[in-house]
């Protein structure tokens, strides 16, 4: 293939990256920005999804979109109520203190990921696609000085990875409405903005807490069903995503939504490119470095704007 | 010659001037009773002093160097002294803890504790040498800060508000701890109580709106009628 | 009998009885209590930092790596003998830790956290990108003749214990005796509030970049210590879970106590190699001790008995 139909590729692979990452990161950055707590144990909750999903399409027969529409319904609930259980039973007892809850977290990450390797086991599953068409995509070349659509072998996509890309797409706008046009999402930018205020005005911050980690777990869970018929479901697969959307969070300003899609973009879609003339390794030992100094010497994120 | 002088020191924050161009001069031996309004810009005056923040112009110069650029500690360590507005001792560690650690700055080994027996004595905590910190009552713990202040045996001490909270006897104790000072030690007060300021200071300065608005004798002071405008909002 | 003194018999008396344990153990709990000795002086480093000046870093997995490294490619690229090999290790240890802290205490609290998290994973990486010499995660063996030190065969267990011993004893005598010093007693006033102890003219953040380097050295010490005793080098030690253990074992012993260090190490080891013989998901054990620590016991084992029993307790 030659260098543009394989960039356009590149991209498009990575873009089914960015989705997913944007919806972990963005759950990620709801917790911090709301609560000010770092969640450790986020990327367990992504796994948490995948795995389910994987139990949850085991109970219907007949056409896999069965399994995976009753996946995508329940899971995402489901992880978000353990979410909210954990909140309820550990974070809130010890009053959300910040370093605390980092240690708390880390427990709920290893309490989390070795109870799935005991009862799930450690195998990778694969969920079927709902729906999974090859889509071929053409290309131009310069002929006799005209432009002419040619479809370079491999050059091709399928109708999952597009629906992927606007499905995350859609449940983006769809926090943002509840952020910025309902009741809910007042109370949550009220919360987040001075929690004293908030407890003043009668708002009941321990409930605002509970449901934002419940929000934050439950979208990680989605980006995670909505990855697994791509890649397989495992009980290690948290890692990645952690680390991937601590970078995104950091990168695109702590709590800050829109700054965390545009960075999931930008990381997402150079994660693949990257990757191609680099070794992932040193792809991601320049991924850390750049966060662990970003923090050290721009800490409101490069998108950020500085707070006061 | 002032020990302490300021050029032109004026401190935004958010294009809020909180000090705005003051020039002001501490000969040494003085006490000098800063007062004001609320949130005419006492303690970030002082903070700009002593460098817990950074000015957004302007100069402050210690014994006649310029020491606008120099971390808190440095600026602590050529001899001023600091004791927080809002109580700020280590509530963890023991009364003879916290006055040593102010101490041990300037001398070590057993002359650590001789000294912390000193200033005990002087502000009367000599009876809670091992009493954590925080236990002590609220007044206790202001005279805590101020036995921190004197071990370190300062060339200036800055005070913010070390009466708030005392009882009145403890009052009437710490002005005649201050007149003792003022032989060996220059004295910067921000205070409140009016009493505390007109029979212990030298010389009065008077902030409104992070200006100075005037600066004078407690008498001269007294009689100012802008100083009077400032503090009652009359005419 | 002075709290000084009632302290020294207290901590010597745990040495006695370390020592005097190699004559009575069977050889398995021999071979444990060496090991165990050694990862207790990595908490003891980690302590300094995290219970004396109270910074939590997620990363001292790279001081303990470093120092391991540092010894075990002496070794086995250049075929140094262990004592340069040692000393290799320690250096690396101490400017590793002299670099992270310089950056990292330009931030505090929870970025304090996140910035020594990457860069102990950043070092992770690099131990896998050059897997040429260090074979990655499948590490290298330091072979049995490679480990003589001074005609003194550390693959011996006796010889093993006693080394653990030392390096355990030596890291125990230097927080004791660091939390009498001027200097400790400045970390600790750091830990209890920063900005006071700057406005009494301390140096925070010298004091914080000197209490980072001792930590990493003495975690240095006991990852190159561990690498040489037990002949083996791997990146695991270089992992995130390494990165956690000290913070589980401080934790669970108590932070800011001298003894701690040890009890946490001591409890977590065993209750790890028992439950490791029931079922695969050992580390569940971790998990759940790390969050029932912060809900119901944040001072630990030894905190807990110093809040009851002995207020003097270091």
């Amino acid at each position: 293939m030659e260098f543009g139909p394989y960039l356009m590729l590149a991209t498009l692979e990575g873009a089914v990256t960015a989705a997913v990452l944007a919806l972990t990161a963005v759950g990620l950055s709801l917790v911090f920005g709301v609560m000010r707590v770092v969640n450790v144990a986020h990327g367990e909750f992504f796994m948490l999804g995948a795995v389910l999903a994987w139990w949850a399409a085991g109970l219907v027969g007949g056409h896999p979109a069965l399994g995976f529409g009753l996946a995508i319904l329940v899971v995402p609930i489901l992880v978000g109520l353990i979410a909210v259980a954990a909140d309820v039973t550990i974070l809130k007892r010890i009053d959300y203190d910040p370093e605390r809850t980092i240690v708390a977290t880390i427990g709920i990450l290893y309490i989390i990921q070795q109870l799935t390797l005991m009862t799930y086991g450690p195998e990778a599953r694969p969920v079927e696609a709902p729906f999974n068409t090859r889509l071929a995509l053409p290309w131009f070349e310069f002929a006799d000085g005209r432009p002419q659509i040619y479809w370079p072998w491999g050059l091709s996509t399928t109708s999952y990875k597009l629906g992927v890309i606007g499905a995350a797409a859609a449940v983006l706008v769809g926090v943002w409405a509840l952020m910025t046009h309902t009741r809910i999402g007042l109370l949550m930018r009220a919360t987040q903005l001075d929690r004293e205020m908030a407890l003043a005005f009668g708002i009941p911050v321990e409930r605002v807490y509970a449901l934002v980690f419940g929000l934050g777990a439950g979208l990680a869970a989605l980006a995670a069903v909505l990855i697994v018929p791509i890649q397989q479901a495992h009980y290690l697969m948290g890692g990645d995503p952690l680390l991937l959307s601590f970078i995104v969070v950091i990168i695109g300003g702590l709590g800050s939504l829109p700054g965390t899609v545009v960075a999931a973009i930008l990381i997402g879609v150079s994660d693949g490119i990257i990757s191609v003339f680099f070794s992932p390794t040193l792809a991601k030992i320049l991924a850390t470095l750049l966060v662990a100094l970003v923090l050290v010497f721009r800490p409101q994120g490069l998108f950020g704007a500085r707070r006061a | 010659m002032s020990l302490l002088s300021t050029r032109g020191l004026s401190k935004n924050f958010d294009g809020l001037q909180a000090v705005s161009n003051v020039d002001f001069d501490l000969p040494e031996g003085q006490i000098r009773a800063l007062i004001g309004p609320n949130g005419a810009g006492k303690t970030t005056f002082v903070s700009l002093l002593c460098g817990r923040i950074t000015p957004s112009s302007g100069s402050v110069s210690f014994d006649g160097r310029d020491i606008s650029k120099l971390p808190a500690h440095k600026r602590i360590n050529l001899g001023m002294a600091y004791t927080f507005q809002i109580t700020s001792v280590f509530a963890n560690l023991s009364v003879s803890e916290n006055v040593s650690l102010a101490a041990r700055k300037r001398v070590r080994g057993p002359s650590v504790m001789t000294v912390v027996q000193q200033v005990l004595d002087k502000v009367g905590l000599a009876d809670r040498l091992d009493q954590i910190a925080g236990d002590l009552s609220y007044g206790h713990q202001r005279l805590l800060e101020i036995a921190m202040g004197l071990a370190q045996a300062p060339r200036l001490l800055i005070l913010d508000e070390p009466t708030q909270g005392l009882a009145d006897s403890e009052i009437t104790a710490f002005k005649s701890l201050i007149r003792d000072l003022s032989s060996t030690t220059t004295i910067l007060l921000i205070e409140h109580n009016m009493s505390v300021v007109m029979e212990t200071a030298d010389i009065i300065t008077v902030l409104n709106f992070g200006e100075v608005l005037a600066e004078g004798s407690p008498a001269e002071i007294h009689a100012n009628a802008e100083v009077q405008t400032a503090y009652l909002g009359t005419g | 009998m002075s709290n000084t003194k009632k302290t020294l018999v207290l901590h010597l008396g745990l040495l006695v009885v370390l020592f005097a344990l190699q004559f009575v153990l069977p050889a398995y709990h021999h071979g444990n209590l060496a090991r165990i000795m050694v990862l207790a002086a990595y908490a003891v480093g980690y302590n300094i930092l995290f219970g004396y000046t109270g910074l939590l870093s997620l990363g001292h997995a790279l001081f303990f790596a470093a120092g391991m490294y540092g010894m075990g490619l002496m070794i086995n690229q250049f075929g140094a003998a262990p004592f340069p090999a040692l000393i290799a290790g320690l250096l690396a240890g101490a400017l590793v830790s002299l670099a992270l802290g310089f950056l990292a205490l330009r931030t505090e609290g929870v970025a304090f956290m996140i910035v020594t998290l990457m860069f102990a994973q950043a070092g992770y990486l690099t131990v896998l990108y050059f897997g040429t010499y260090t074979r990655g995660d499948e590490g290298f063996v330091i072979q049995q003749a490679e480990r003589v030190l001074w005609c003194i065969d550390l693959s011996d267990p006796t010889n093993r214990y006693f080394a653990a011993f030392l390096i355990f004893g030596v890291s125990l005598l230097l927080t004791l005796r660091l939390v009498q010093t001027p200097f400790g007693r400045v970390l600790i006033a750091i830990r209890e509030n920063e900005e006071r102890a700057r406005m009494l003219g301390y140096d925070v953040f010298a004091h914080k970049l000197a209490a980072v380097v001792l930590s990493g050295t003495i975690s240095a010490m006991a990852g190159a210590g561990y690498g040489l005793l037990f002949g083996y080098v791997g990146a695991s030690f270089a992992s995130v879970q390494y990165s956690i253990f000290p913070l589980l074992w401080v934790l669970l012993g108590g932070a800011g106590t001298v003894l701690g260090p040890f009890v946490g190490t001591l409890f977590m080891f065993y209750l790890i190699d028992l439950s490791s013989g029931l079922t695969s998901a050992y580390m569940l054990i971790a998990g759940v001790v790390l969050v029932l620590l912060t809900l119901f016991a944040p001072q630990g084992l030894v905190g807990e008995l110093r809040n009851r029993l002995w207020k003097e307790l270091p």
